[in-house]
């Protein structure tokens, strides 16, 4: 895969960085890497990370900092499904732990790791503001709450038959 | 039913877009403002309103924006802090995703009010698709005149951006949150300079909470003294609390401050009781970083008196026996509770958000929560209780920003309400593996009404 934008990618680019005042450009950097991972497989490579720095113009390390201070930039490769099960307070008094066991038992992986058809990766997070309707977990932009046994197999079920309706 | 100035249309098909908004009333209020009032008219309302800070610290909204400095040409900021993030806490997700206009009126009202011609929402990354709903609404709102150059004929120009975090709680905290505004590392700035005098890029800078500034449309609406007769002495207006834990009624819930606890957790109309018939063993009211409560505490002050949903009341008694309002975060835990582990899960957040400058923060949160492991797991002595004791009283007080204090305070209020339940896991190391200690701390089970 190319670590450049595309076209599309750059007019995206030009409209982050267009919300900033001139020479202010570095306030975008946070949607920039957001963009970044979206666009160069759901992590940032450090050739990633330099991409971005020279777009913004500033120093590589004002990229590595940022992407390794937030929790939402992944450093290393994840599968096509990133499975983000909240473990906070809330959400552990409404089952979560539950939860978390089962996804690892479908999935045979801990915590951390990519399933070997690099379908799934489980991640456990903290608070994501759902804790009305907990357990949950995201993928992607979605949240998914209320969850039960049925609702992991129905959702890992969807996913997978999504990629197989790729191949 | 209970007074709403907020969620009143919540619930009104397609009030999301600009078109059900505006047909119910919307961007009336900022009609008003921006052709009828003066600058300092529409502050002097939000004064009178008495409306305090709705994100968990309460400080009066007015008084906030009178403090911004004015230098001659220097281009002010308002901040929408919309990183919620405080475990238990839910009510502006849902604020922004119904209700994406009611926002931006109150925005724009206070962006013209503060002289701010690019205001900034801040939103938490986890959030995306919210901020999706938001940018629709912009763009709907910019199409009708509400936004852009010229508003309304007044020569105001203002321009509202989305701007998306990546996931850390720190970024709640509003330097933090300037910090990373401006893409960096969210690690909170020692104050003063306040970000009135040098905020985002260093120019005067309001930073105010989702709800609070949604609140401005009703105080405008309905002018301040109006908004102030509502509630309860400083608790004036209309709250939202989002409930959630063993309840029947997850959610998010108007309230006009006068309500009691007792029936904000049994009525039909709030949270419905505890879930399961359970009973109540204890409460989180504001977000996780308040003090936890017994239930008796929780319902009744140590005087016997009645305990309200209200700044006041809900603190009557300092930290030794009562707790804050918080964000609204309202955390409800039953009798299978276990304390000891409610709180390693809450010590465990508070060390993965610790931004690290600090070291009583730093070190202390991680501290906290390997000793509340060994204890969780068994292997506790009753010396670790008063080690973890003595740990978060040396971070209370001793970091720059208030995470530090947010990570102390659920450790300290844990122990001084519920010591025996630590005394309990520690001598009965093989049970507390698979039971709990249950509602024992109560000599008198708690009442649940008929």
């Amino acid at each position: 895969m190319s670590l450049e934008f595309n076209n599309e990618q750059i007019t995206e680019f030009k409209r982050l960085v267009a919300r900033y005042p001139e020479g202010k450009q570095k306030s975008a950097l946070l949607p920039v890497l957001h963009l970044a991972q979206d666009s160069f497989g759901g992590w940032l490579p450090t050739e990633a990370m330099d991409y971005v720095a020279v777009l913004l113009n500033i120093e590589p390390i004002e990229v590595y900092e940022v992407a390794t201070f937030y929790s939402m930039y992944n450093l290393k490769p994840v599968g096509k499904f990133v499975f983000e099960v909240c473990q906070t307070g809330p959400c552990m008094i409404s089952g979560s732990e539950n939860i978390i066991a089962y996804i690892q038992q479908q999935l045979a992986i801990k915590p951390g790791e990519t399933t070997k058809d690099g379908i799934f990766t489980l991640k456990l997070v903290e608070c994501l503001g759902a804790c009305g309707y907990a357990p949950m977990m995201q993928v992607g932009k979605i949240y998914r709450e209320h969850l039960t046994k049925e609702k992991v197999d129905a959702i890992i079920a969807e996913y997978r038959m999504q990629v197989a309706a790729q191949n | 039913m209970g007074v709403k100035l907020l969620l009143e249309k919540a619930n009104v098909p397609g009030i999301r877009t600009y078109d059900v908004y505006r047909r119910e009333g919307g961007y009336s209020a900022a009609e008003k403002a921006l052709k009828e009032m003066s600058i300092e008219a529409i502050v002097e309302e939000v004064k009178k309103s008495g409306l305090r800070g709705r994100g968990g610290a309460g400080f009066p909204a007015g008084m906030k924006w009178s403090f911004i400095a004015k230098p001659e040409g220097v281009p002010r900021h308002l901040v929408c802090n919309a990183d919620e993030s405080e475990p238990g806490t839910f009510k502006d997700r849902y604020l922004m995703e119904f209700l994406p206009h009611l926002l931006l009126e109150g925005l724009l009202i206070s962006s013209f009010a503060l002289g701010s011609n690019d205001t900034y929402i801040y939103i938490r990354g986890e959030y995306a698709w919210v901020a999706d709903i938001l940018e629709e609404a912009i763009q709907e709102a910019t199409k009708n005149g509400w936004l852009g150059k010229n508003i309304l004929g007044t020569g105001f120009d203002c321009m509202i951006h989305v701007h998306l975090g990546a996931g850390a709680y720190i970024c709640g905290e509003e330097t933090a949150l300037i910090e990373s505004l401006e893409g960096k590392r969210g690690n909170p700035r020692i104050k003063p300079p306040f970000p009135a005098i040098q905020g985002l890029w260093l120019r005067p800078t309001v930073v105010n909470n989702v709800e609070t500034l949604a609140a401005v449309v009703p105080i405008i609406k309905m002018g301040g003294d109006e908004y102030a007769k509502i509630g309860v002495g400083r608790s004036t207006g209309t709250k939202l609390i989002s409930a959630c834990g063993n309840i029947n009624k997850p959610g998010v819930y108007e309230i006009d401050m006068t309500i009691s606890v007792e029936d904000f957790i049994y009525s039909d109309e709030y949270c419905g009781g505890i879930a399961n018939g359970k009973k109540l063993k204890a409460c989180i009211p504001g977000g996780s970083s308040v003090p936890i409560l017994p239930a008796n505490l929780l319902l009744k002050t140590a005087k016997g008196e009645t305990r309200y949903m209200n700044y006041e009341s809900l603190s009557d008694g300092g930290f030794a026996t009562g707790s804050m309002m918080g964000s609204g975060g309202f955390i409800i835990l039953d009798e299978d509770q276990c304390i000891v582990k409610n709180t390693l899960t809450l010590a465990r957040f508070y060390r993965h958000e610790s931004c690290g400058q600090c070291s009583p923060c730093r070190e202390g949160t991680g501290w906290m929560e390997k000793i509340l492991q060994k204890i969780e797991s068994g292997k506790g002595e009753v010396s670790d209780i008063d080690l973890l004791w003595d740990i978060q009283r040396k971070i209370e007080g001793n970091t720059i920003c208030p995470l530090g204090d947010a990570a102390a305070w659920p450790v300290a209020a844990a122990i001084r309400h519920f010591r025996d339940e630590f005394e309990w896991h520690i001598n009965n190391r093989e049970l507390s593996q698979t039971s709990n200690f249950g509602l024992q701390h109560y000599a008198d089970p708690i009442h649940v009404p008929a």
